[in-house]
């Protein structure tokens, strides 16, 4: 089987890797870039636990080709924060117990940092909205909608 | 569209454990040389909160800092026996022989530093930052790391501690089908409101409003968490989940996330809980633990508070639509509570 070749930005940094013609892009992110953080929840784009942002844009991994991301700017949730050093949203959903078995939170890290990003200000109904394609299964969604309006009015990250 | 709003209650006495041949659960504690300790258990964490519990269980009992234990869950083939976690049981069991594997993990490291300071291990306390001092005289010194050592290189000691906390099984009397299963009970009540739609049957929970006794609580955000994600779980199970949806026909059963139906961030209702502490003779400080009953309740308060609004009874879960129909054309229309 023809390889293909992709050259994309992974959290901010030139990454090549081969893609086989029709992979997704959740199982390249995985194991081509070997960044684990977006889950295999379904693979058919109900469950938001492979989210991720291209070109800005929330997206399904499991729903993308993979080959359709050369060139693009792809980030996942292991991009937020540096280190030790916490995004504000990570450290908000520590503060909220927002998460209890965990499998949900990079799906939903990922789209509440692309709601903050385009809307440092939402209301609840626009976080309600930003996260409804995130299936939690766990902590009822109260704690993860507090802790993304506890930044509300806080400036967006870069 | 006719709208009916309808208040139901509900309380539970839960019973912590369970009866299947004895109920035991095993602890190993171990230090290593840099003075951290291992807390080995066989019951999982899937994100109720054991692993934080336990350690803080651990540190406490051991009297050293939380960041200085660790809890290892990982293989129910190389670690100690556990039943598992289910029956509400991980916190009041595991808690349980966490404190016994500690306790003698700690009379050990005590040792250790008394060898070390020249003086009685029973003069000896820890101050939970890592440091064990002669009491009275704080600085007659060492280190939780430095009493590790000692034991470790010079002393030829092993700093561990073996913890079972066993039920043993209650036989049940072949007349009355009496026993005791249990050890102690964790309780709930709450009081949920629903609207009805009287023309298309769909139920709405608006608002829980709920008390849980669950002992102590032995980290609050953790319980708060669970009870908060559990009502959710009840009332998902009361409004929306089947796998069998007519059943004991077993077709168009859900086969996916799309079919199996949960309430989304968009349909919560709002619930204040109020956690009454308690703590229990027999728990581990006190603590019981929410576990399963955080769900349970919410359904027949759901099921009863429609009752209140539209008059109908519904004896079988999930209340759909179709059934809150149904149950209204049987009564020649919606039967709201007349008000007191
Ligand atoms: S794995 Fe992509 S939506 Fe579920
Ligand atoms: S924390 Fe378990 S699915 Fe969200």
């Amino acid at each position: 089987m023809t390889k293909i070749p992709v050259t994309l930005t992974h959290n901010g940094a030139e990454r090549a890797a081969f893609a086989d013609p029709g992979q997704n892009l959740l199982d390249f992110i995985r194991r081509g870039l070997g960044d684990l953080s977006p889950k295999y929840g379904c693979g058919q784009g109900s469950c938001g636990a492979c989210t991720v942002t291209i070109d800005g844009e929330t997206r399904l991994a499991c729903l993308t080709l993979a080959e359709t991301v050369e060139g693009c700017d792809v980030r996942t949730a292991a991009g937020l924060g540096q280190g030790a050093t916490l995004d504000p949203l990570q450290q908000a959903f520590m503060d909220h117990f927002a998460a209890q078995c965990g499998y949900c939170t990079p799906g939903m890290l990922v789209s509440a940092r692309a709601l903050l990003d385009r809307n440092p200000n939402p209301t609840r109904e626009e976080v309600v909205e930003a996260i409804s394609g995130n299936l939690c299964r766990c902590t009822g969604y109260d704690p993860i909608i507090d802790a993304i309006l506890s930044l509300a009015g806080r400036k967006a990250s870069a | 569209m006719t709208l009916h709003r309808g208040r139901g209650f509900a309380a539970i006495n839960y019973p912590i454990g369970m009866n299947l041949g004895g109920d035991p659960s095993q602890a190993l504690v171990h230090s290593n040389p840099d003075g951290k300790f291992t807390v080995a258990l066989s019951a999982i964490d899937l994100g109720q909160g054991m692993k934080s519990v336990t350690r803080q269980i651990a540190a406490e009992t051991l009297g050293v800092p939380i960041a200085d234990v660790y809890v290892d869950t990982a293989d129910s083939d190389t670690g100690p026996h556990d039943m598992g976690s289910f029956a509400s049981r991980g916190t009041h069991r595991m808690g349980n022989a966490v404190i016994q594997a500690s306790l003698e993990a700690r009379a050990v490291m005590l040792e250790a530093a008394a060898e070390e300071l020249e003086v009685d291990a029973g003069d000896l306390v820890t101050d939970g930052q890592g440091n064990i001092h002669v009491r009275g005289a704080p600085s007659r010194t060492i280190t939780t790391m430095a009493a590790a050592q000692a034991a470790q290189f010079r002393q030829g000691r092993t700093i561990a501690g073996r913890g079972i906390f066993l039920v043993p099984l209650s036989e049940v009397d072949p007349e009355t089908g009496e026993m005791s299963p249990v050890t102690t009970f964790a309780h709930a009540a709450l009081v949920v409101e629903v609207e009805v739609d009287a023309e298309t049957g769909e139920v709405e929970v608006l608002d829980i409003q709920s008390a849980y006794e669950v002992g102590r609580a032995l980290n609050p955000g953790l319980v708060e968490q669970q009870l908060r994600g559990g009502a959710w779980m009840g009332m998902s199970h009361a409004a929306w989940e089947t796998t069998e949806p007519y059943y004991p026909d077993r077709d168009h059963g859900p086969v996916d996330f799309d079919h199996y139906a949960m309430p989304g961030p968009g349909d919560l209702a709002t619930h204040h809980i109020s956690v009454l502490e308690r703590p229990a003779e027999d728990g581990p400080y006190g603590g019981k633990g929410p576990g399963e009953m955080c769900a349970n309740p919410v359904l027949p308060a759901v099921v009863n508070a429609i009752y209140d609004a539209v008059g109908v009874r519904i004896d079988d879960l999930p209340v759909t639509p179709e059934k809150v129909l149904r149950g209204i054309r049987a009564n020649g229309g919606a039967r709201p509570r007349q008000a007191l």
